[in-house]
């Protein structure tokens, strides 16, 4: 399987603080992976690093084999990452229409922009919505927004920060489904997650993070069954 | 899987390119109208023009003084309008475009005084005294922007640079300062430059504060105007919104936020630098006191009365502030300022939009309801 993202021998320190510790991780082409680990463990740091929001100390990242390491955010936004953020990353004051105007002005005009606006409206959901501010949405249709503001640019790599958190049930399994559908479309995700149900819905593989490393990685099955997982986050073994 | 909500098709969410028709005139005239911009349809744009035409027709009902007092006040709506930009567009509060007002008001000054009014010389100086203001504007906002300043530090930033300004050209008053013929002149300022000056055959045409430059002021205003329209209702001007919105979302959605921060800022630069030139040239006189702290202060309390957010608002708020700034002066300078302050606090705190951006809501509104 192709890799998309390769990361090797990343280090973060913030202060006397280690926050990605010589993180080695590969993420292939077409799979849906979820990070996992306990508050701390620094999922958002090392998205943050590969985001650029962060320069690491040391190491490399490498996307569709290209080192994007001292790349500026939009630069590599541009080479085809794109991230939904844990907390809504929208536009408040504008409406749901003027939100995806700006995410996808960049490369597209005119036609080609009104009809790719009007099926991500379709494809979230938000067709009843689309004059209406942003902020005056749902908490669930702001982070619906948000993910059609992100696929909109046809990125490659879908990075989602707890893309349910706040969310109800229903609107967290809309979510995944949604995210399903990204993913058969051709995009591959990389989701930090705490909600292990959801986990369970859209992941094919599994990467545990503990204190700034990797500390287990496999599929769900696997991550569920492992023992040292149980302990630092699933809250110990029943037996 | 089982999908009632969104059922998944193979069409990509992307829409595959067709090649636009429209001519890029097209294009741009129809960005007169946009989300960036209040006002759209047959009402707005004939009221606009029954008020471009009653201020076509003034001067034919009124004395060459007002008229030129009118000229006076245009003369600063470039200034207000891009700070309209910088501040309610894009988010960056610049405490400081008088800077780039005076710079480029000494420019024009040093020019015309060393190379004359002749052959529309004048012209080409109010043109390279906008660049300056412009690209001086653009270094500002370089370091500024590319250095992570934000919030009220770029407050105190463009009025630390404004200040420096005043107090270097305030002590320039002896014979070593001088360029060329052109005298800096310190706290007194400089004089005696030419005004505005039309090559004409048989006589120049020399546009003293009265009604040919009035004419010449209000056809610059319209079209400054209508050009700001297309721009902020142009992708650039969506993408500056954005960055007020979030800057952080904006990043990652592929813009380079600091490049756009500092062409917004240049563009306000070279607006105010506009303004500047266009000041020496209708008084044929410039001092320091142009920079100084209540000079910066005067286009805040425009732009926030109007209303920062909407350019046509920040048009019309700037002209009724000036007016009632003039008509509070006759009573004394120092009461028409304590007026100005009482006005902003009374605007922010009671409609932070602004008076006439809340106030063109508000007929928005009552027109809406009655075409229903």
């Amino acid at each position: 399987m192709t890799e998309i993202l390769s990361v090797s021998k990343l280090n973060k320190k913030f202060g006397g603080v280690t926050v990605a510790n010589d993180i080695d991780f590969t993420l292939h082409a077409g799979t849906m992976h979820c990070l996992i680990g306990p508050n701390g463990a620094g999922k958002s740091t090392f998205f943050r690093l590969i985001l650029g929001e962060h320069a690491p100390d040391s190491g490399t990242i490498l996307f569709r084999g290209a080192d994007i390491t001292r790349l500026r955010s939009f630069e590599r936004i541009r080479r085809g990452i794109s991230v939904k953020f844990q907390v809504p990353g929208i536009f408040k004051a504008l409406s749901v229409r003027q939100n995806l105007d700006v995410a996808f002005q960049h490369h597209l005009h005119g036609h080609n922009l009104s009809s790719t606006v009007k099926r991500v409206v379709e494809f979230t959901n938000l067709e009843a919505e689309v004059e209406t501010p942003a902020g005056a949405l749902s908490h669930g249709q702001q982070q619906w927004l948000e993910i059609g503001m992100a696929v909109g640019v046809e990125p490659t790599l879908l990075l989602l920060d707890e893309p349910t958190a706040g969310m109800s049930p229903d609107e967290t399994r809309k979510t995944g489904e949604m995210l399903h559908d990204l993913n058969q479309r051709g995009i591959t995700i990389l989701a930090v997650e705490h909600d292990m149900a959801f986990v369970e819905q859209i992941a094919t593989q599994v990467t545990v993070l503990h204190f700034g490393r990797i500390f287990a990685e496999g599929t769900i099955a696997e991550i569920i069954d492992h023992p040292g997982v149980q302990d630092i986050y699933l809250g110990g073994s029943d037996e | 899987m089982d999908r009632p909500d969104t059922p998944h098709t193979d069409e990509p969410l992307v829409a595959e390119t067709q090649i636009e028709r429209r001519s890029a005139l097209a294009i741009w005239i129809s960005r007169l109208e946009g989300p960036q911009t209040m006002g759209r349809g047959p009402v707005f744009w004939a009221t606009a023009a029954l008020v471009v035409l009653a201020a076509i027709l003034y001067p034919l009902f009124s004395d060459p003084f007002a008229v030129g007092n009118s000229a006076y006040f245009m003369v600063w709506t470039f200034m207000a309008m891009g700070l309209g930009v910088v501040w309610g567009y894009t988010g960056a509060l610049s405490f400081g475009q008088t800077a780039f007002f005076g710079l480029a008001g000494y420019a024009y000054g040093v020019l015309t005084i060393n190379f004359g009014a002749a052959y529309g010389f004048t012209w080409i100086a109010l043109m390279i005294s906008v660049a300056l203001g412009g690209l001086f504007a653009m270094l500002i906002g370089y370091f500024m922007f590319y250095g992570r300043i934000k919030g009220v530090f770029v407050g105190i930033v463009t009025l630390s640079v404004t200040l420096v300004l005043e107090t270097f050209m305030a002590q320039t008053a002896g014979p070593q300062w001088r360029i060329g013929e052109a005298r800096l002149n310190g706290f007194n300022g400089m004089s005696g430059m030419p005004p505005l000056t039309i090559p004409w055959p048989g006589g120049d045409v020399l546009l003293y504060p009265g009604v040919g430059l009035y004419y010449v002021l209000l056809a610059m205003v319209v079209l400054c105007y209508l050009g700001l329209r297309m721009l902020l209702n142009a992708p650039f001007g969506n993408v500056l919104v954005a960055i007020r919105e979030n800057p952080e979302r904006a990043e990652m959605l592929g813009y380079d936020t600091r490049a756009y921060q500092m062409l917004s800022f240049a563009l306000g630069g070279a607006l105010a630098g506009l303004s500047g030139a266009l000041y020496t040239a209708w008084g044929q006189y410039i001092t320091p006191s142009s920079m100084g702290l209540t000079a910066a202060a005067l286009p805040i309390v425009w732009v926030a009365v109007g209303g920062r957010r909407d350019i046509t608002a920040t048009l019309l708020g700037t002209l009724a502030v000036l007016f009632a700034f003039q008509l509070l002066t006759v009573y004394g300078s120092q009461y028409a300022l304590i007026v100005m302050g009482a006005l902003l606090l009374f605007t922010v705190l009671l409609t932070p939009e602004g008076l006439i951006a809340t106030a063109m809501r508000w007929l928005g509104r009552l027109v809406g309801r009655a075409k229903r």
